[in-house]
């Protein structure tokens, strides 16, 4: 531990050996205590003015996410007119997500409007295919206008020790990326221990992600608390080492706004709140949408909301 | 050597489940002659909000259901009534005899609704004479949530106008008498115990002044039933609340439980869809 804690990070992928040595060199997490104070920060009562803005707040870092087979470009059409306008007086949200071949849909209808445009890439959901192939899954996305590109890391090669592998996938797409930010999904609910997951977050911080993201949402668990949790002491440990800031976003299993709001009580309190900005923390998510628009309107005019009064999506 | 009594915590009835208020909170139940019975639960608009949810989502598949398999469920629900008749005249207390023939009465007044599942569409539904060559045809659908305020008559008058609300393919949130909500729960484990599909029926206790407006203002309530409610004021204002999303009220009325109950509480929640079929297709 305290080895790893002091060796220069500049030499850290100069070989498979070093990488591996500082990866297995990271201090284990307590998953008792991790699990725990995950659900002792879950239970802060937020409320009134403070959930007021607290709603505001996730729903300008929500990624309004579609990845189905059967998404059409219609359906992105009416998801990005949603993102930019959610609806009485409600913020803009921060990205709409989308698979490669629909970005050009969601560039064109989200122009001006000051939504990014994220896209998956890299054979996603499950990565298994050749670097050829995901750099040029990056660059197509890249081309079609996205701002913004949600990689997958191969679990294969992380769980079978090939960190440089995976080191080298996630050099080879941020250099695909040119100036879009690169988001790495680290897939939590594969990689089985915390202790795997604050090495992939290290491992994605050092080979240059701008943000790493918990799942796909194709797997369950997806962004557990205690994953989140992890995964904001590694960005929290991280920026204290090099001076470089790296975003966090959940995805998947958000789906309530006490949800929503657990995930902004763990960014204060975990990273801190430089964090607490779109910039660099994001809620990948479709159907917290319209749960944070229904407890916006609850707390304006003091009745329950029904969701036949909201977009279905 | 003496044996201590183990005593029953009533709880509400929420999505098939039993849980404690989210409030904690609870309030003395006495019988008529001002001796304590038990703590019932007092329910809060919070309560009320998960009741709304889970009776949403019992509503597809419960309207869904043939209208056959909704009539056995009724009936069964009445055989289980039955078969705790004395544990009701117990609960319902007073004279003996009277309380049986309350219990007798609910079991009938089930097994009378329950009949009706399969033939209110006949009834109430109509094939319409058109001028073209098409079938014309309306039949009547269950509306949605249903928000019920109990009568004050602990179990025939609970079973009166739940039956109802639910026989058509309704599912809904009773808030059980505010004097007397000690029937309505053990009453919810009757449910519990007739496959009934958790969430049809969600059984609240507590103040009515405190839940009805909840319930009365909640955009996802489709229908209000102000059946039990005796404060005028507190009608109008969850009459002029129900306005805000255009919810079917059936108001307040004071009726002999006893009496033929027609077809009024079931007609009240029910929609009438019209479709044009052209013939020969």
């Amino acid at each position: 531990m305290v080895s790893t804690l002091t060796t220069s990070l500049a030499d850290v992928a100069s070989s498979g050996a070093t990488l591996r040595a500082f990866l297995h060199g990271l201090p284990g997490v307590d998953r008792v205590g991790a699990d725990q104070r995950a659900a002792m920060l879950g239970t802060r009562s937020i409320k009134t003015t403070a959930k007021a803005h607290a709603i505001d707040l996730a729903i300008s870092m929500v990624d309004l996410t579609t990845l189905e087979g059967a998404d059409t470009p219609g359906k992105v059409r009416a998801m990005c007119a949603k993102a930019a306008h959610p609806g009485d007086g409600a913020p803009r949200v921060a990205a709409v997500c989308v698979y490669p071949d629909l970005v050009a849909v969601a560039a064109e209808a989200l122009a001006g409007s000051g939504v990014k445009v994220a896209s998956v890439a890299t054979a996603f959901p499950s990565g298994r295919s050749s670097l050829e192939v995901k750099v040029s899954d990056t660059a197509l996305a890249v081309a079609a206008g996205a701002d913004e590109i949600d990689m997958v890391i191969d679990r294969g090669a992380f769980l079978s020790g090939d960190y440089t592998k995976v080191y080298e996938e996630i050099v080879a797409v941020k250099a695909a990326c040119g100036d879009a930010h690169l988001k790495v999904i680290l897939e939590t609910g594969e990689l089985s221990t915390y202790d795997n997951v604050r090495r992939a977050s290290w491992l994605a911080m050092l080979a240059g992600a701008d943000f790493i993201k918990t799942s796909t949402g194709k797997v369950s668990p997806a962004a557990t608390p205690s994953v989140t949790l992890v995964m904001l002491e590694a960005v929290r440990d991280f920026r204290d080492r090099t001076g470089r800031q790296v975003g966090v976003k959940p995805a998947g299993g958000i789906r309530t706004t006490k949800d929503a709001i657990k995930n902004l009580v763990l960014v204060n309190e975990i990273a801190g709140d430089e964090w607490l900005t779109p910039e660099w923390f994001r809620l990948g998510a479709s159907s917290v949408l319209n749960d944070l628009l229904m407890q916006r309107q609850k707390l304006a005019t003091g009745r329950y909301a029904g969701p036949d009064y909201f977009t279905l999506d | 050597m003496s044996r201590l009594s183990v005593r029953k915590t009533y709880k509400l009835y929420i999505g098939g489940a039993f849980p404690r208020s989210e409030s904690g909170r609870s309030y003395p139940v006495t019988s008529a002659k001002g001796d304590f019975l038990a703590n019932a639960s007092q329910a809060s608009r919070k309560d009320a909000r998960d009741a709304v949810v889970a009776a949403r989502k019992a509503f597809p598949g419960w309207s869904g259901a043939t209208a056959y398999n909704r009539g056995q469920i009724l009936y069964r629900v009445a055989e289980m009534l039955e078969g705790r008749r004395g544990q009701f005249a117990d609960e319902l207390g007073g004279a003996r005899k009277a309380a049986l023939e309350a219990v007798d009465a609910a079991v009938d007044r089930l097994v009378w609704y329950a009949g009706w599942s399969d033939k209110i569409a006949a009834v109430h539904g109509t094939a319409n004479p058109v001028a073209g060559p098409y079938f014309n045809l309306s039949s009547p659908e269950p509306t949605g949530v249903v928000a019920v305020v109990a009568p004050a008559d602990p179990l025939l008058g609970l079973v009166s106008v739940v039956a109802p609300a639910i026989v058509t393919g309704n599912t809904c949130v009773v808030v059980a008498s505010e004097p007397s909500p000690l029937p309505a729960i053990t009453f919810a484990e009757v449910l519990a115990t007739s496959d009934l599909p958790g969430g049809v029926v969600n059984v609240l206790t507590g103040r009515q002044a405190e839940l009805a407006p909840w319930l009365a203002g909640h955009m996802d309530v489709n229908a209000l039933d102000l059946t039990g409610v005796e404060d005028a004021d507190l009608a109008l204002r969850c009459e002029q609340a129900a306005a805000e999303n255009l919810k079917r009220v059936l108001r307040p009325t004071a009726g002999d439980w006893t009496a033929d109950p027609g077809l009024r509480r079931m007609t009240a929640f029910l929609e009438t869809k019209t479709v044009w079929h052209p013939t020969g297709v």
